[in-house]
């Protein structure tokens, strides 16, 4: 069928002209009445518009326009509902941007378009990407194609389980913390959060604005470096991307890795297959399961002619809390906007304060709520020196951390979430033990460099998707993209699928 | 007891760009509510700021004029509270590295040079509007995001028409340098006035009070008027002041309390993540110190004592610059440029005004004026042939020298054709003659004027009073 194909087969495909645009679409579509019931990846999709878009494919493709100029002509790609899409809604997973339309295009959006991708559907998510789970979401709760008991990981949870149950070609997501490689992980697909500065944030509704960026979800390596391609590259409309040259990121998948320098964190808890670790980060959290895949993922590579160095990065320990500071602080502010004048749902008041309180009351969640009291504490006269200016100072050190691990090592190798996806409800009630699930990803988006997370086995019973990391330098996508492909297509994970998507 | 103000000023003034803060929507007053807004200045999803290149130049320039120091370092930060007309419900401004420090402006108060030192200038993005009508309320947009710089002053000024002369000041160099046009009618330009007073000769300052928000520079001086004393009779009637905001309520000429220091709001600031901080390089500042003008003060000074011009004379070069320039483009070779700058403002000035014109529409080359001048002068036209001389070369752009031999214009001295006309003059008005006769000697003038009259103004009028005068006398002794 062909929503199991990857990007890069039904490309080849389209390119043949063996199949329409059309035909990939409704297949697409196909999956998502089929299984979407019970998955619950998308809150909403529009299949008469992703049916016109495919058809204007299948013209522009018959006009003689190739993959050369296009390199996305054709494909269904579906969007967290974080990115501005024009003309669809844009929700965020919270009630509080009630019937909101997008009137603009996102610029990968509109990269994506020009890139000829078919833009559909808006994926399920933590509301306002806050969370790991997606059971934040003020809509619906996504379930793991793997086990539909479990959740798919968070906050792009819809994305990772529309890509793994074949309901979309790939999709776009946002990680701030861990939101595109984590669910990545434990759904089983490819999840890339690239450097920060990379892909312009213009039309992703901040959570965290110094520690936000779009990636991308794929079934295979090569997918994710195709659409990295297509998105990425600086934009006058974002301040903040950066003007460094997009290199041809598929063509760096040589499937050559010999004589690669791949850090291994002590304080990571892991050792070369059979020694033991020392883990203050991640004492008892890390799933010996998930623990032993990493370690003979480490060995494979080995095999592969990588070289394994012990790295360390010192200020581990204080990720997590570093990242509650400064992610929530940023939200505070940004969620501030969400006030029911201008737009979104309203509840009426006496006077504006009244109307504020009680359209903010009704319309956020409980994480949300929790996060925005959190940074509008952590900013308050009297408290920012110790602790906004201080996490600061943190970051910077996080940062430095790996800036010394990057001039020994090549790329950084990793478990990304310390456990397998866990049974929904599960952790609700505990958002500590929830926030610990980012452990090995959140440094990541405080240091702004990029990662990638890759299936690298399963646990035995039941059978859920491990993720192993790999973190790059600053527009180090090359490296940590070869590495991940030449893995990945020595392995035999990345062609299993759960049971209900097919 | 006697007491002393002590008054800091916050100017607020919408800068002069093309296009607003963070978007290309326009910085325009008076188009019909929410048409100049877009995603980024309406603060919808997804949105980001670019900052305005020509926003942080202005406000750089703003820094040079005022003798502050630019910084190397200036970032954006985000000052956060809630109110309707605020698009993100916060707003972005400078905090604590500012675009300019330290500095200061110097005005002409009390027949003296006043100077009050500059805390700093820095650049913000301004809000919406609100408007209540009967059932509702709206917001116009259209000003949200139009770059707004604030000018902080150090509590250098000491009485409300101090105030007054500083603000008038600033605005004048604003205005002057292009930053701002400064119309208060359209709202561009709003002050904060923090005031204190306390016993002269005491050092530590008083509570202070803030009054927000004024919207004119007569607002600000009524404010004070009002704010002082009162400060002043709760001090000397035993009571006392706590640190406050107050609120200026125009119509009814008082201040009220809005808030005390214990709801003072917290803005929770925190650099901008959205922006990068700002860094000019050294090209950049170039490029901006290149704009500097001539201060306004410094100029009219520089005119008074390098050309002796009266204070009038030299404020109007000051206002209207390009014809102090063409002023300034002959006056140095001028024997005298008070009589140069007379011919400027008197003459070129009003014809232009009279036809419409500007400078570049001037037919003749600025010297001719000095030419004109030295025809007057060296007696060859009179002055009221020269006025004349003057209209022909502001219509035909000729030299002076070519109208006067042209037109025949020449002063007549010779003493023959004038004794000719006196007699004719004579002969024609034997009232006024026999009047000069009997002891009214303004009847001369009356005479002089026909002789003039005559001679189509080309008499020497010296020349002719003088024969004249000693024709009629001669008439008297004779007993004609
Ligand atoms: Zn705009």
């Amino acid at each position: 069928m062909l929503n199991q194909l990857t990007l890069t087969e039904l490309v080849a495909r389209l390119a043949r002209r063996e199949v329409s645009s059309r035909e990939a679409t409704q297949a697409c579509l196909d999956q998502i009445q089929r299984v979407d019931g019970q998955i619950r990846a998308f809150i909403s999709y529009d299949a008469a518009d992703a049916m016109a878009q495919a058809e204007a494919a299948d013209k522009a493709l018959a006009s003689g326009q190739t993959h050369a100029q296009r390199p996305l002509l054709g494909v269904p790609i579906a969007i967290k509902d974080v990115i501005a899409a024009k003309g669809q809604p844009l929700n965020c997973g919270s009630k509080i941007l009630g019937n909101f339309i997008s009137p603009y295009d996102a610029t990968v959006v509109e990269k994506l378009k020009a890139a000829g991708a078919i833009v559909f559907g808006r994926l399920n998510m933590d509301e306002f990407a806050m969370g790991s789970s997606t059971e934040n979401s003020a809509f619906q709760v996504t379930h793991n194609p793997w086990d539909l008991s479990r959740i798919p990981g968070g906050s792009s949870g819809g994305s990772a389980a529309a890509v793994v149950a074949d309901e979309c070609i790939a999709a776009l997501g946002s990680d701030t913390g861990g939101s595109i490689r984590q669910p990545a992980a434990l759904c089983g697909c490819v999840g890339l959060k690239p450097s920060y500065g990379r892909v312009s944030r213009y039309g992703l509704v901040a959570f965290a604005s110094s520690l936000d960026q779009i990636g991308c979800f794929g079934k295979q390596v090569r997918d994710a470096a195709i659409v990295l391609k297509a998105i990425s590259g600086v934009d006058h409309r974002d301040s903040t991307s950066v003007p460094q040259p997009v290199p041809d990121y598929p063509a760096a998948l040589t499937g050559d890795i010999k004589g690669l320098r791949l850090g291994l964190p002590k304080e990571y808890g892991l050792g070369s297959p059979g020694s033991a670790g020392v883990s203050p980060a991640s004492a008892g959290g890390l799933d010996p399961e998930v623990k032993q895949a990493v370690e003979v993922a480490l060995k494979h590579l080995q095999n592969l002619g990588a070289e394994i160095v012990e790295i360390s990065l010192p200020h581990t320990d204080y990720a997590i809390a570093t990242y509650y500071i400064i992610a929530t602080a940023e939200a505070s502010a940004n969620l501030a906007r969400f006030d029911g004048i201008r737009y979104g749902a309203r509840v009426a008041g006496a006077d504006p304060i009244e109307l504020y309180s009680k359209t903010r009351g009704a319309g956020f969640g409980a994480e949300v709520k929790r996060r925005i009291i959190l940074g509008t504490y952590v900013l308050s006269s009297g408290y920012y020196d110790a602790y906004y200016l201080r996490a600061q100072k943190v970051r910077t050190l996080i940062r430095q951390d790996f800036l010394s691990a990057f001039e020994k090592v090549d790329a950084i190798i990793c478990p990304t979430s310390p456990t397998a996806a866990f049974k929904i409800g599960e952790k609700a009630d505990d958002p500590l033990q929830m926030y610990l699930m980012d452990i090995f990803t959140i440094s990541v988006n405080l240091a702004g460099i990029c990662g990638i997370s890759i299936p690298c086995g399963f646990t035995a019973w039941p059978k859920l998707p491990i993720g192993l990391q790999l973190l790059g330098k600053p527009f180090g996508e090359e490296t940590i993209l070869r590495v991940a492909h030449a893995y990945e297509q020595s392995t035999p994970w990345h062609k299993e699928k759960p049971p209900l998507a097919s | 007891m006697d007491y002393e103000a002590v008054i800091g000023l916050e100017t607020h003034v919408q800068l002069k760009t093309k296009s607003k803060m963070w978007c290309g929507c326009a910085n325009e007053f008076g188009a019909p509510p929410n048409t100049h807004v877009c995603p980024v200045c309406l603060g919808l999803p997804g949105v980001l700021p670019v900052a305005n290149e020509e926003a942080l130049r202005l406000t750089a320039l703003t820094g040079l004029l005022l003798n502050c120091s630019l910084p190397p370092y200036a970032k954006f930060d985000r000052k956060n509270y809630f109110y309707p007309d605020m698009p993100k419900n916060y707003q972005v401004t400078q905090y604590d590295k500012p675009s300019a420090v330290t500095g200061y402006l110097e005005f002409e108060f009390n027949d003296s040079l006043a100077r009050v030192r500059i805390t700093r200038a820095h650049l913000e993005e301004d809000v919406g509007k609100n408007f209540h009508f009967d059932r509702n309320s709206g917001v116009d947009f259209n000003r949200a995001g139009v770059p707004l710089m604030e000018i902080v002053s150090e509590p250098d000024l000491t009485s409300a028409v101090m105030a007054y002369e500083y603000l008038n000041a600033l605005k004048d160099i604003l205005v002057y340098g292009g930053v701002s046009d400064c119309d208060m009618e359209k709202g561009m330009v709003r002050c904060d006035v923090n005031v204190s007073v306390r016993p002269k000769g005491q050092s530590e300052l008083g509570a202070k009070i803030e009054i927000k928000n004024m919207n004119s520079f007569s607002g600000v001086r009524k404010a004070l008027d009002y704010e002082i004393p009162r400060q002043i009779e709760v001090l000397k009637s035993g009571g006392k002041l706590i640190q406050s905001t107050r609120r200026w309520d125009d119509p009814a000429g008082i201040t009220e309390e809005m808030r005390t220091k214990e709801f003072a709001h917290d803005y929770r600031y925190f650099p901008e993540p959205d922006l990068m901080p700002f860094q000019p390089t050294e090209a950049w500042l170039e490029e901006v110190s290149r704009r500097v003008i001539e201060l306004p003060l410094a100029r009219k000074r520089r005119f008074i004592r390098d050309y002796q011009l009266p204070a009038a004379d030299a404020q109007t070069f000051v206002w209207d610059r390009p014809l102090g320039d063409y002023f300034e483009s002959i006056a140095k070779q001028a024997k005298s440029p008070k009589a140069a700058a007379n011919w400027v403002i008197n003459n070129l000035r009003a014809k232009m005004t009279e036809s419409g014109t500007t400078l570049a529409d001037v037919k003749f080359q600025p010297p001719a004026i000095l030419e004109l001048i030295e025809l007057v002068e060296n007696g060859k036209i009179s002055s009221r042939i020269a006025q004349d001389v003057f209209t022909e070369m502001f219509s035909a752009g000729e030299s002076p020298a070519k109208i006067v031999e042209k037109k025949g214009l020449a002063q007549v001295s010779d003493t023959a054709a004038i004794e000719k006309f006196c007699d004719e003059a004579i002969a024609a008005n034997p009232g006024p003659a026999a009047d000069f006769r009997a002891g009214k000697t303004a009847a001369l003038n009356f005479l002089k004027g026909q002789v003039m009259k005559l001679s189509k103004g080309k008499a020497n009028p010296a020349l002719a009073g003088e024969i004249l005068e000693r024709k009629l006398k001669a008439g008297m002794e004779t007993g004609n």
